[in-house]
This record gives structure tokens, sequence and C-alpha cells, in this order.
């Protein structure tokens, strides 16, 4: 038997407008950006929302009408939520009527795509609860499998969320992790109970997610049939194909002139030719199937780069000097009691903030710089602590 | 036999007065470590300190003993040429600049006759019309390579006609056009009608020695809190001085302990001068002349970031010599230099506003400063002459295909 489980991420940060020195102290507003540029988070989400979210569900939306086989997974973030409210009703509608199907499952993670697991515990477990809360207050429904921000995972966080009550937890299927074994069984990680650890198939998900278009690519272009057979291939020696992407995979990093949109409409028939073959939500896959070994995972893995490491969001001393100077402000912030700024200060934990700051890479031109807004690594410092020493002069105020 | 080049300059180290003398010196050793032979002429008789290559001198030995002072020829317009002049003391090609480029050309034409050369290479407009004459009368393919042009020297304003007239026959009647940087390029294309596929980019490089820490003259200051934003180059129109003063007022508002520093003289001195005075700035604003060599480099590494607000700048050295010296940079987004550092602050030359956020910013951050000068470092080191040299040598290649 060979399950097919697809997860797609779908994430927009509050990106911090240009915010200079002289800004500082005037009561201003950090996420506001009206400009042309691609600060302005409006603007953003909604050519995202045209170029791929739309478009994107429809095709969903008519797969599980045709078959009723198919199951799929998403994690919104609590910040991409925020944004349909405000910029895509028509989004969040189309999402809805997904999640109104009972064959699209909605998973968990942290609101604010923070890294607040690395930084404080107190902090994340808020904020998976107000993800809970929000996924529930939107789509009546109640989370059972945990993922967190980029596919960030150990041991520990494992054994913090199986203590939250969850089922399941996903992670990156990296050769280093894994050595000799399959990412396509279930494993138990270390020292966390019972929790049941799905692993992302990376060769096969990134020959979709980056190789889809990629005319250089030795197996271009990749039909739904050739695709197919990779998947019947694992039939025999694995029990899921865990196919773990960005949603804006569809339309936005494969653009639809790649015939991405036409690839996926077509997948499922293909896959489900095959008689063993079907498709699961994860936590189906963790019903269903049992672990089959316990991987001991001491050291962070993520899904980002081609190091599956933490180096995207902390390598660099203006990435660290960031994120410390901002969560030495989590106590008095929360002790303040005001909505406002916590929201904000919240705002600025998303993991995205810190990736503007990644300098590794930045002169070969390659994704990081594909998807930063500003102008460089180093604007996007200079606007974040300018807005740092905005809020501590809010805090000192009160 | 080995590639031969007959290259005529205008200055050398190291009696040479800025990017000129220092990119001919780095492009020749590097040449010459690729196996090409060259003959390198200047207009007069100078000691350069060099093995790898011959030179000859345009001029006849009394050069040597008026000892004329060079050290504004290639930057310096006409009219304040003639001050300049004046003030040193005489020179045998007579009062004028462009008489000088004239005898220059007639005796390049004497100097081409008698040498056997493949190809010849002339750096910048005071040596375009010594090409010229070269190939007139050797018929070898020409190779102009321009460092800067009118349009950099006078701001895009003031555009001496006569300059601009020996650089477009230059650029016209050459082989090929060798640019210094893609924004130097386009000047060439759009401002002298030259065909953008005769235009090659050859960016520059650095020597990059080993870094060596010296002791700072500044140390005091330093323990005392103060933090030195440094600008280096002449003081003209093209460098952007002013901007720089504006630019040292705006963050004194913000960052009253930066302390800002001008090293290097030029036409527009008094008014810096005066300028810092009417602003009120004038104890934080310090003018310090021209630095060469180690005390150059000892202002670099007290630095704690090196600003060049170029209004038109080709390439630009002083950044890449700033992050030798660990220093990090904020450069000006009109600047050639700027295609090749990514690791560095940019902005707009005339937007002070946005160089002062930068500058606060990076004071007020220690680690913004280590992170620039450490990524900045390393870039730097890619920046080589050795990458220069092995694109001019494909220009010849491609002129001289025996070679290839």
């Amino acid at each position: 038997m060979a399950s097919v489980c697809f997860y797609f991420q779908v994430h927009q940060p509050w990106r911090v407008k240009r915010f200079r020195i002289f800004d500082i102290g005037h009561g201003g507003r950090y996420f506001d950006d009206h400009s042309k540029t691609n600060l302005n988070n409006e603007k953003i989400f909604r050519k995202v929302a045209e170029k791929s979210y739309l478009p994107a569900n429809e095709v969903m939306l008519s797969l599980l009408t045709t078959h009723p086989e198919f199951r799929i997974s998403y994690s919104l973030s609590g910040v991409l939520m925020e944004q349909m409210e405000s910029f895509g009703p028509d989004v969040l509608d189309s999402f809805q009527r997904l999640v109104d199907t009972g064959r699209a499952e909605l998973l968990s993670e942290t609101y604010y795509h923070s890294l607040s697991f690395l930084y404080s515990r107190e902090e994340f477990a808020e904020q998976v609860k107000l993800h809970r809360d929000k996924v529930r207050s939107l789509f009546g429904v109640t989370p059972k499998v945990f993922r967190n921000t980029e596919l960030i995972f150990n041991n520990d966080l494992a054994q913090a969320v199986a203590e939250l009550g969850y089922s399941a937890v996903l992670a990156e299927g990296a050769d280093h992790v894994l050595g000799w074994r399959s990412p396509n069984f279930l494993y138990t990680p270390k020292g966390a109970g019972g929790i049941k650890l799905l692993l992302k198939n990376y060769k096969l998900s990134d020959d979709i997610a980056f190789r889809f278009g990629e005319r250089s690519w030795k197996e271009f272009p990749l039909t739904a049939p050739k695709f197919a057979q990779w998947v019947n291939a694992i039939n025999g020696n694995g029990n899921v194909v865990n196919l773990f992407m960005d949603y804006e995979t569809f339309g936005e990093h494969q653009w639809e002139d790649t015939g991405i949109f036409k690839f996926m409409e077509s997948l499922p028939r293909e896959i489900l030719k095959h008689p063993d073959n079907d498709f699961v939500t994860v936590s189906e896959a963790a019903e269903r199937y049992a672990p089959v070994a316990e991987l001991d995972i001491p050291h962070y893995v993520s899904w980002a780069d081609t190091e599956r490491d933490l180096s995207a969001w902390l390598s660099n001393e203006i990435q660290h000097d960031a994120i410390s100077k901002l969560y030495a402000l989590e106590g008095e912030v929360k002790g303040s009691g005001n909505r406002r700024l916590v929201e904000d200060w919240r705002r600025l934990t998303t993991s995205d903030h810190f990736y503007y700051m990644c300098t590794k890479w930045w002169n070969d031109g390659d994704v990081h710089k594909y998807f930063n807004p500003y102008e460089s690594p180093y604007d996007a410092f200079i606007s974040y602590m300018n807005v740092l020493e905005d809020l501590k002069l809010r805090l000192a105020a009160k | 036999m080995a590639l031969t080049v007959l290259m005529f300059g205008w200055e050398f180290p190291p009696r040479s007065s800025g990017g000129l003398g220092v990119a001919c010196f780095g492009l020749t050793r590097a040449l010459a470590n690729k196996g090409v032979r060259m003959r390198f002429v200047l207009p007069k008789r100078m000691a350069p300190d060099v093995s790898f290559m011959d030179f000859s001198f345009a001029d006849v030995p009394d050069i040597a003993v008026t000892g004329v002072n060079s050290l504004l020829y290639p930057y310096v317009t006409e009219g304040s040429y003639l001050s300049s002049y004046y003030a040193v003391g005489g020179s045998i090609y007579g009062g004028s600049l462009f008489e000088e480029v004239l005898l220059y050309a007639a005796k390049a034409a004497e100097i081409a006759w008698r040498s056997r050369f493949d190809v010849i290479h002339a750096h910048d407009w005071l040596s375009f019309l010594a090409g010229l004459e070269a190939k007139r009368v050797s018929g070898k393919p020409l190779v102009v390579h321009v460092h800067a042009t009118e349009f950099d020297r006078s701001g895009g304003t003031n555009v001496n006609p006569r300059v601009y007239e020996i650089e477009r026959r230059g650029m016209q009647e050459a082989d090929r056009v060798i640019t210094v940087s893609q924004l130097t390029k386009q000047i060439v294309i759009e401002k002298y009608g030259i065909a953008p596929e005769k235009v090659e980019v050859v960016h520059n490089g650095i020597e990059r020695t080993d870094f060596r820490p010296l002791p700072s003259d500044l140390d005091a200051l330093k323990r005392n809190g103060k933090k030195i934003v440094l600008f280096h180059g002449r003081i003209t129109l093209q460098k952007g001085p002013d901007y720089f003063v504006r630019t040292a007022k705006r963050v004194l508002e913000y960052y009253p302990d930066a302390v800002f520093i001008v090293s290097g003289i030029g036409d527009m001195l008094p008014q810096m001068l005066c300028e810092t005075v009417a602003l009120g700035i004038s104890d934080k604003v310090f003018f310090v002349g021209a630095l060469w060599d180690e005390e150059r480099d000892r202002v670099y590494q007290a630095a704690d970031v090196v600003v060049m607000p170029s209004v038109s700048e080709p390439f630009g050295i002083v950044p890449l010599e700033a992050l030798v010296n660990g220093a990090p940079v904020l450069i000006s987004k009109q600047s050639g230099v700027s295609e090749v550092l990514s690791h560095a602050l940019k902005s707009d030359f005339w937007d002070t506003d946005e160089m002062a956020n930068k500058i606060v910013g990076l004071l007020k951050n220690e680690s913004l400063k280590n992170t620039l000068r450490s990524n900045g470092g390393r870039e730097v080191g890619a920046v080589t002459w050795s990458k220069a040299a092995q694109k001019v040598l494909g220009i010849y290649q491609s002129l001289v295909p025996r070679f290839a």
C-alpha cells in the first residue's frame, strides 16, 4: 500500500514597512505599508491570492468532488488567516469550502509562524493555543497534528507537542536524520511518548515544488503519469509518500505557464490507476500506520535551504542580535497588559523577518533574494531594529 | 612570441593622484602574470617601481629636472588645471592641458613607429589621442579603456566639449571599448552613441594583501565612545562631499557621539568648510587633508563606517580599500562598485535622510557593523585583478585571433 499524503503550507507574514530612524517615537504603525513595493502586505496578498490560492483551491475542490478517495492537509498560519480576513474574504471562503468537504484537514502551528520554540516555551504554548482557537473559530475544526514553523524539529519539540496532546508531528526527511532509513514509514521520536512522526519525502516533494519548471532538469517535463510511476515504485517498500510543500508552489513559485495546475489536476487520477495506491490526510496516516522504529533527532532540522538547519534564520550576527533583543522584551511587553503592544510584538516574532536578514548566499541571487521584499538583508535589519526601538519607547510610556 | 601590448596611460604609482594610476598598476601586473608583454607609455618621466613590464616616456629628459607635480591631471577640467599648473611651476608641454595631450599624441606616433606590438590599449581621454595616433601609424587594433567620462567628472553639467570630442573620437575609432562598470557602459552608449556590442565591462579589482592592524591616531576619540564616519576621496563635485556634510548634520541629530572625518583635498574644500560652519557642526567634522598608503589604511581601520556618496562614480575603489581594511561601507547606488559589492549599505547619493538612517543604524548596532565587515571582507576577496586581466586578455585574443 502506498498512501499519498499531501500537506501544503499556507503563510504570509506581516512584513515590516520601511521604518527609519526619524519614524521612531511618532506613534507609527509597523505593518501598514501602502507603497508600490513588496512591503505592501495587501498588495502581495492579493497578488498571491490571484496567482495561487484562488486557482489552486479551485483545482483542489474539483479534485475532491471528482475523486472521493482524494485527501489533502493544510496548515494556515494565524497571520495568514488574519490577512484573509482583512484582504481576502474570497480566499477565506474558498478554504472554508475545502475544509467543509471533510477531506481537507487543517494542522496546528504557532499562530505567528514563529521561532518561539527556540526562545520561549511559554510563548510557544500561547501561540499554539491562539492558533487552535483561530482555526476553530474560522473553520469549526480542531487540529490533531502539529507542524512547527518551517518544519523545525528535534526530540524536544516532539516531546513538547506530545504533551500538548497531538497524535502526530511533521519533520523534514533529511538525509542526515534518516541515514539509510526511508521517509516512507512512520517513526516515533526519541523520548516523546507515543507521538508519531511523519517525514517529508524531500526528493519527490522537491520534484514538484522546486524542479517542476526547470528546463535543465533531466526529468523535464514532469508529467502526472511519470510522477505516478515514481509513487508506484514505493509500493511494497513504504506506507506513505509524504509530499510536503508550500502552497504557493502552485502559481507563484511555479507559474501557471509551467503547467503546474494541469499537472495537479491529473495527478490523483494517475495515482489511483494503481489499485494499491490511495490518499490520506496527515491524521489518517497516523491512525492507519504503525511506527517502524524510533528516531533520535537531538539537533534541529528544518526544511529550509540545502542545509536543512536553522541557518536561514539564525546564521549571522544581525539575525541573532535582532531575535535576542526581541525576546528580551517579552516579559515587559506582556506585563504591560496592552493588547496592541502584545500583538505588535508577536507579529515581530514571525520567522520571515529573520529570513530577510539572512546574508548566506545573498550575492548568489538565489531564493533568499527572490523572496526578500527589502533591498538587502541589512535594510531589513535596520527597519526591524528601529521598530524595536519604537516599541521600547511605547513600553516606557506606559 | 607572447602577445605584446603597447599601452598608453597618464599616471602610474607611486606618482599618481587617484584611481587611474592604481587601476593601471593592478591591471598590468595581473596581465603580466598571464604572460602578456607590455610596453607602458607615460607622458612624463616617472620612476615606477615595477619590473614586470617596460616603460617608455613620451618626454625628453628635462621633465625630470622640472619635476612637474602632476597630482591632479586626469581629474581636473582645464580651468582648474591652469591654476594648479601655475602653482607648480611649468611643464615642457606648455601652458595648456590640451597642448600636452596633443604633444603626447605626437610622441606616441614616434614610439609606435619604433616598437613592435600586437594591440594598443589606451587608458582614459588623456591618452586616447595617443592611442589613435599609434593605431594610425601601425594599423594595429586599438582598445580604449574608459575609467571615467567627462559626464562623471563634471557631474553632468559643464561638460567640456573638447574633452567630450576626444572621448567620443577615441571610442568611435577604437576597435573595442572597455568600461569599468555597467553604469559607465550605459553612459558610453547613451551619451557617446557607441554601439553596445563594441563595449565590454571589465570591473576593476583590488590587491588583497593580508590585513595588518595598524595603531590608530584616533584611539583616544574611540575610547571616549565616539564613532567615526569617514569620507575618503577628492573633495570635488563628482564625489558628493556636500551630501556627506548634510548627512553628517542629520546623523548628529540622532547620534551626537558621531565624529566625521574627511580625508582628501579638492576644489570644493573651502565650500565644505563654510558649510560645516553654517550647519553648526564644524566641531564634529574634521578635514584632515589627503592621506596615502599607511596613513590612509590607518584611518580606514579606525572608521566605523566609510561613506562614498558619489554623484557619479564609474567604479570607485575606496569601498574596496575600506573593506580590505575591515571597515564596513555605505555606497551610492550611482557607482560601478555597487555592481560587485552586495554586502554594503546602499543609498541614492541625494537621499541624505536615507544615508543618515543607515549610518545611525550601523552606529547603534554593533552586530550590523560586524556582519557587514565580515561578509564584505569575504566578498571583496573575490574582486581580483586577475579576474579583470582574464577578461582583458580575452578581448585582446578576439582582436588578434592567432593568440587565442
